[in-house]
């Protein structure tokens, strides 16, 4: 043991931890910039005073976590970010999982073209994607041109500036990532274990209950999980498909940072989010291991 | 027809699928070429007004020379920190390396929103903030992980054995790395290299909070134009970003494929 491990180390150079300090110190520096201090300070903030009006006291004080959990709106807030969020990734998942058992079950050459296609999606900005959606759900936008084409409607249907505009866009903004997640974890998933089933006499939809779901749901997990986490953070769609009604997380840190300069209150919520992804990490641990 | 092993009805879903998935992007071309006053579908006058309205917006087109410079700094600068990062990661033994390395990582796992603020807190107090310094360390935060991961996966699927029989057969250290691994790692430089600019070229988020009224990028005046006023202007600038990133994806595929850019495996 203490022979090969004597070998191994003759091969390096005997110590690269200068040469590694060097070459480290860049990427240390934009990560300590960047990233550390910044996530730091905004620890530190959340203990900072508001004085209104963008004024700042540098304290250590409860205030703005006791403010934050004491206010009906932020708890409600809190709430309705939770349940839209997995409200959004129940619907995510079941859109995507289709696509990613066909993708699956496609052949090698088809295999390649649909899994470009599913993440072509990806590559264009989110804000295209959300102004997209306002093109398809707006007052005289796709929707509501053809069903007022075709004699279903007088007046438009309300579809954006509102939740439903807010659920449609983030749903098909997540897609991509659930069809990822589903499809790496799809490889436990043979064909010949749902003919198997379906020979002893099971009926397709008994098949895919029974057999299909409990293969792929550490995929399903992690997809959830995912999504979760994107759908709470998100800003961009909200933001423009709720047209300034839709409260949520995100867009009221945005609004109390750069409108209402309340940097403590801001950081505060930015933390709360930081432990509802805690949490939903513990859930995904817990669940993976009684999948397990 | 049936794709693979899947039945009629349920190729008939998925295309449904796909449909929804994908309307978004198709249906912003039709719309780039309405000439009306406000964004309806259809459209009653078709043209191309809209894309000669372009280059008479200063707004628009001052925020996209500002996005072109900046994205092209970050990823000359990801790449010049992140190979020498991703070589001492993959190739040096020392203390602390899984440590550093899930560090390096850390900012992806953060969510862009949470971030942003946080940046913006600390350039507040050290006079980064709406300065063009300020937005290249802020993209650089999100581009390094990306580009160190890429190149990670190039150095750790290269098998050292070259490099040694390059230095076994006398070459100093300096000229194996510059001879020997540089060459090797071309094809995921030219993928971080790729990734490093569309990331810092859509990145919007953590931008919001660290562009000025004198300096702002051109994703953050299409999300504030979108956000103030819906006329087609927005989906003529759109067609002409989808067609950049188009092009960008197709010079990355015809070098090196669009699965190994990204990492995984070549199917």
């Amino acid at each position: 043991m203490t022979a090969i491990a004597l070998g191994t180390a003759a091969d390096r150079p005997a110590s690269s931890a200068p040469l590694a300090f060097g070459l480290l110190l860049p990427i240390a520096l934009v990560n300590a910039i960047g990233f550390l201090a910044p996530v730091g300070y905004l620890f530190r903030m959340s203990f900072n005073e508001s004085t209104g009006g963008g004024g700042l006291r540098e304290t250590v004080t409860l205030a703005s976590y006791v403010a934050f959990l004491t206010d009906p709106f932020y708890l409600g807030l809190v709430a309705r970010s939770i349940g839209f969020s997995i409200f959004i990734t129940a619907l995510t998942l079941a859109l995507s999982y289709p696509i990613a058992l066909f993708i699956h079950r496609a052949d090698a050459r088809w295999k390649t073209l649909l899994t470009i296609i599913t993440i072509s999606p990806l590559l264009v900005s989110a804000v295209v994607r959300t102004y997209g959606w306002m093109l398809i759900l707006g007052d005289q936008g796709f929707v509501n041109g053809l069903l007022k084409g075709a004699g279903l409607i007088n007046a438009p249907l309300r579809l954006i500036n509102n939740s439903t505009g807010v659920v449609i866009g983030l749903t098909e903004i997540l897609m991509p990532y659930m069809v990822l997640a589903l499809m790496a974890g799809f490889g436990r998933l043979d064909r010949s274990y749902e003919e198997a089933a379906l020979s002893l006499g099971a009926r397709p939809w008994t098949t895919f209950r029974r057999v299909v779901v409990p293969l792929t749901a550490p995929g399903i997990a992690l997809g959830c999980l995912l999504c979760f986490v994107l759908a709470v953070s998100s800003f961009i769609t909200p933001k423009l498909l709720g047209g300034g009604r839709v409260f949520l997380l995100a867009t009221e840190i945005y609004d109390q940072a750069i409108t209402l300069l309340n940097w403590p209150l801001a950081a505060t919520m930015s933390i709360i989010v930081l432990v509802i992804f805690g949490l939903a990490l513990v859930l995904y641990t817990r669940i993976l291991r009684v999948l397990d | 027809m049936e794709i693979g092993r899947n039945s009629w009805g349920f190729t008939a879903l998925v295309i449904a699928l796909y449909a929804f998935l994908l309307a978004p992007v198709l249906l912003v071309v039709p719309i780039s070429f309405s000439n009306d006053p406000f964004l309806a579908f259809p459209p009653q006058s078709w043209g191309i007004k809209y894309y000669l309205a372009l280059p008479n917006r200063p707004a628009l087109v001052g925020a996209f020379q500002t996005s072109i410079v900046i994205a092209t700094t970050v990823t000359i600068l990801s790449l010049a920190i992140a190979v020498p990062a991703a070589y001492a990661l993959a190739r040096l033994e020392f203390r602390g390396r899984d440590w550093l390395a899930s560090l390096f990582m850390a900012p992806l796992l953060l969510p862009t929103i949470v971030l942003g603020l946080a940046i913006l807190l600390v350039f507040v107090r050290v006079g980064l903030l709406a300065t063009f310094p300020g937005i290249v360390l802020a993209h650089l935060t999100i581009t390094l992980p990306y580009a160190l991961r890429v190149l990670s996966t190039a150095l750790t699927t290269l098998p050292p054995s070259i490099e040694d029989a390059a230095a076994s057969l006398g070459a100093p250290p300096l000229t194996v790395f510059r001879r020997v691994t540089l060459p090797m790692m071309a094809p995921g430089m030219i993928a971080a290299c790729a990734l490093s600019f569309l990331v810092s070229f859509d990145e919007v988020v953590i931008s919001l909070f660290v562009v000025g009224p004198r300096l702002t990028t051109f994703p953050v005046e299409m999300f504030r134009y979108v956000e103030t006023r819906t006329d087609p202007l927005i989906a003529a600038a759109s067609v002409v970003l989808i067609l950049g990133t188009l092009g960008c994806v197709l010079a990355l595929e015809r070098s090196i494929g669009l699965m190994g850019a990204l990492g995984s495996k070549r199917v």
